[in-house]
């Protein structure tokens, strides 16, 4: 880890490097050439009221590198809208200046070399500290801490632990609701065992009974704070059972069932709701579709699709808030309630860096507590990688390159599929490849590497399918993933296309032949949503792999071409 | 409200008569799902709006879809909603259910399950004892699934 005295060496350097004549929020932080953390957190303050908004942390205790996308493509009415927007054009969008702390925590450009000076992100022992803060500048009584979900899943203790590290850890922080997606996929019993002892709310209006239609979870829930009564809806995942094993909760069902939202909205206000906020794991295309087509939202905090943005997106008078993944990053809201009304607002997403923000000496030793038992397997070294090792993309990356060269080569198939998760850590070049960090691209309850026969017609469908999830042009057809990725094949997709003519060329890349949709090829993959799975572990194959090939050196994937 | 075995299989066998006709089969299913509407609506071509499907964007499993439907309607003795069709235009058949009402019935409003095999239309046609017919139409996506992020 960086001393704080290096951290600011480099931050002087970069600072130099770019000169005056910076834009946006924290040039003015670089021209002081340091960052500080009351600086990260200095707002001006609005009203009594503030919201507290994290989400997507998959289960990630400590400070780590998670690069951000460079291809998110929009389709329809958001092309070239956030958070379609990457790279340079996001920079220019918000007004950042390349090289700033900003760039680094909300962009891939230049990713290693700012990695190296701006350091690790994220590790809730810091968020502790920023809640701690927050809580203090605003009074206890002001603040409502939501978290969106995807909490308790993606790392092997999460796994080991059965979703137990995150809830001990995220109780200490006192959210006061949660929504949730791959919380459900440990299954129907050990969600309910775990609810019924959450010190909070766990909401989810959208889930029902698959059999009998009636509402599964605790739809809604209002709360005093600031002096207004605050509405919190919760909007679990709408597309988990089919996104994720549906045979892991059989008993809930759920979609995006706006009529049921507009409703809760309704009898909020009816019972004296000042604010209604939608505590959403939607996905934000979803929700700011949702937020066009249903009244008297006045923020939706969004999740699930891992975005973050600077600024709200406002729709309909609704404040579309997305606060990104990981633990990078934490939004603060402050709300003006006048009259039953909000009046204005303030807002700042604070990107947690971890070099900058002094960690939480109570959070941080409950953290290494959880931990302990794992800690020798956790640094386990497997391999090193020379080239950066990231997931995030619509297409293609580096991470799961390596993932399906070792299902290609331990599990003796012409043809590798790795489901397009958002989550996953980034490894920057020279770094060891732990046990741990393995087990952050695959820690999931369904890991079974699976070794099967598949027509070519069958894959040209698979993508097709997946495809379309990603770039229908109707949000709510989207489930919010990215393209599968494909080791051993190659093809070319058009987005703009519709589901069955988007992709094409699809290319055998150790032959060069053209995929024959009459043939059947071998195919491994893992994360398979059908019951009754075969095959080891995806981690176990990662790992044989690695003690084959210790040194990861990636070439560019050309494999997949975009057309249109 | 009742299903009648009768009705369905009338439209049914309609649909099988074209079949005979023509070279394409989704074709055929597609003038198939018009006809039968055609046959429920006496020849009537129905407004959009009043009648609203539920139906789930994309199905959590195709085999046993829920699908409800309501219809905006006094349903006092002088009107009310007759009949309610529901169409699935991918089915080998595509009617797959006529819901009756009254005015006794207090609301016009029925849910069931249906069975879709692959992506397609779920239609619900209505008829009011005007013989004013109203139609609703909502995709529903049936995926091979299993890569959410």
């Amino acid at each position: 880890m960086f001393s704080r005295r290096e951290f600011l060496m480099a931050a002087t350097a970069t600072s130099a490097l770019l000169g005056s004549g910076m834009a946006g929020s924290w040039s003015r932080l670089m021209a002081q050439q340091s960052l500080t953390e009351d600086q990260l957190l200095a707002m001006d303050p609005k009203g009594k009221l503030t919201l507290v908004h994290i989400t997507d942390i998959h289960a990630q205790l400590k400070p780590l590198y998670f690069r951000e996308p460079s291809i998110n493509l929009g389709i329809g009415e958001v092309a070239g809208q956030p958070p379609h927007v990457t790279g340079a054009d996001f920079l220019k969008l918000y007004n950042i200046a390349p090289g700033s702390p900003d760039a680094y925590a909300l962009t891939s450009e230049d990713y290693v070399a700012l990695a190296r000076s701006y350091g690790r992100m994220g590790g809730l022992d810091r968020i502790a500290t920023v809640i701690r803060r927050i809580r203090a500048e605003r009074g206890d009584d002001n603040v409502l801490l939501l978290d969106g979900g995807d909490t308790w899943q993606g790392s092997f203790t999460s796994n080991a632990t059965l979703g137990q590290d995150m809830v001990t850890v995220m109780n200490a922080l006192k959210p006061d609701a949660m929504t949730g997606h791959w919380e459900f996929t440990y299954g129907t019993d050990r969600v309910k065992e775990i609810i019924d002892g959450l010190p909070f709310a766990f909401l989810g209006s959208n889930i029902y009974d698959a059999e009998w239609d009636e509402p599964a979870f605790e739809a809604w829930r209002m709360y005093e704070r600031g002096g207004a009564r605050v509405a919190v809806i919760g909007q679990a995942f709408p597309y988990t059972p089919i996104a994720n094993p549906r045979w892991m909760i059989p008993d809930w069902s759920f979609g995006i069932k706006e009529e049921d939202i507009a409703a809760h909205v309704e009898e909020a206000i009816a019972e004296g709701a000042d604010v209604v906020v939608l505590l959403s794991h939607n996905g934000f295309d979803v929700d700011r579709k949702l937020a066009s087509r249903v009244d008297g939202i006045d923020v939706i905090l969004t999740g699930h699709t891992h975005d973050a943005l600077p600024e709200p997106v406002i729709v309909n008078n609704t404040l579309v808030i997305a606060s990104g993944s990981n633990g990078k990053f934490l939004s603060r809201i402050d709300l003006d309630v006048q009259d039953g009304k909000v009046t204005s607002y303030a807002h700042r997403l604070i990107p947690i860096f971890s070099d900058v923000i002094t960690p939480d000496a109570e959070m941080s030793a409950l953290i290494d507590e959880v931990r302990a038992p794992y800690e020798a397997d956790l640094q386990r070294v497997l391999g090193r990688t020379e080239s950066l090792l990231y997931r995030r993309g619509n297409f293609n990356g580096t991470f799961d390159d390596l993932i399906c060269q070792a299902l290609l080569s331990e599990r003796d198939a012409e043809i590798a599929l790795s489901p397009g998760f958002r989550w996953g850590t980034t490894l920057l070049p020279g770094q060891d490849i732990t046990f741990e960090d393995v087990h952050n691209a695959c820690a999931m309850t369904y890991p079974a590497a699976y070794r099967t026969a598949m027509t070519g017609q069958m894959l040209k469908d698979i993508l097709e399918d997946v495809g379309d999830n990603l770039f229908n042009p109707d949000p709510y057809y989207q489930q919010g993933g990215d393209m599968v990725r494909v080791g051993g094949m190659g093809y070319t997709i058009d987005p703009s296309k519709s589901i069955g003519e988007r992709i094409s060329a699809m290319t055998l890349l150790s032959t060069g032949e053209a995929i024959d949709p009459a043939r059947e090829y071998i195919v491994a993959g893992w994360a398979s949503v059908n019951e009754g799975t075969e095959g080891p572990p995806i981690a176990e194959v990662v790992e044989a792999h690695l003690s084959k090939n210790p040194v990861v050196v990636l070439p560019d994937n050309q494999s997949v071409k975009l057309a249109g | 409200m009742t299903i009648t075995r009768r009705q369905m299989l009338g439209a049914t066998a309609g649909a099988a008569v074209t079949l005979a006709f023509l070279p394409r089969l989704a074709l055929a299913a597609a003038q198939s799902t018009d006809e039968a509407i055609m046959a429920f609506t006496k020849g009537a071509t129905p407004t959009e709006g009043t009648v609203s499907l539920d139906t789930p964007e994309i199905a959590e499993n195709g085999n046993t879809v829920p699908v409800g439907v309501s219809v905006d309607s006094p349903m006092t003795a002088d009107n009310y909603v007759e009949s309610v069709l529901i169409l699935a235009d991918g089915n080998p058949n595509p009617a797959v259910a006529t819901f009756h009402f009254t005015a006794l019935s207090g609301v016009a409003e029925a849910k069931t399950r249906i069975r879709l095999a692959k992506t397609q239309n779920v239609i619900a046609v209505a008829r009011m004892n005007d013989g004013s017919v109203f139609i609703d139409r909502k995709e529903v996506k049936v995926t091979i699934g299993g890569c959410g992020g």
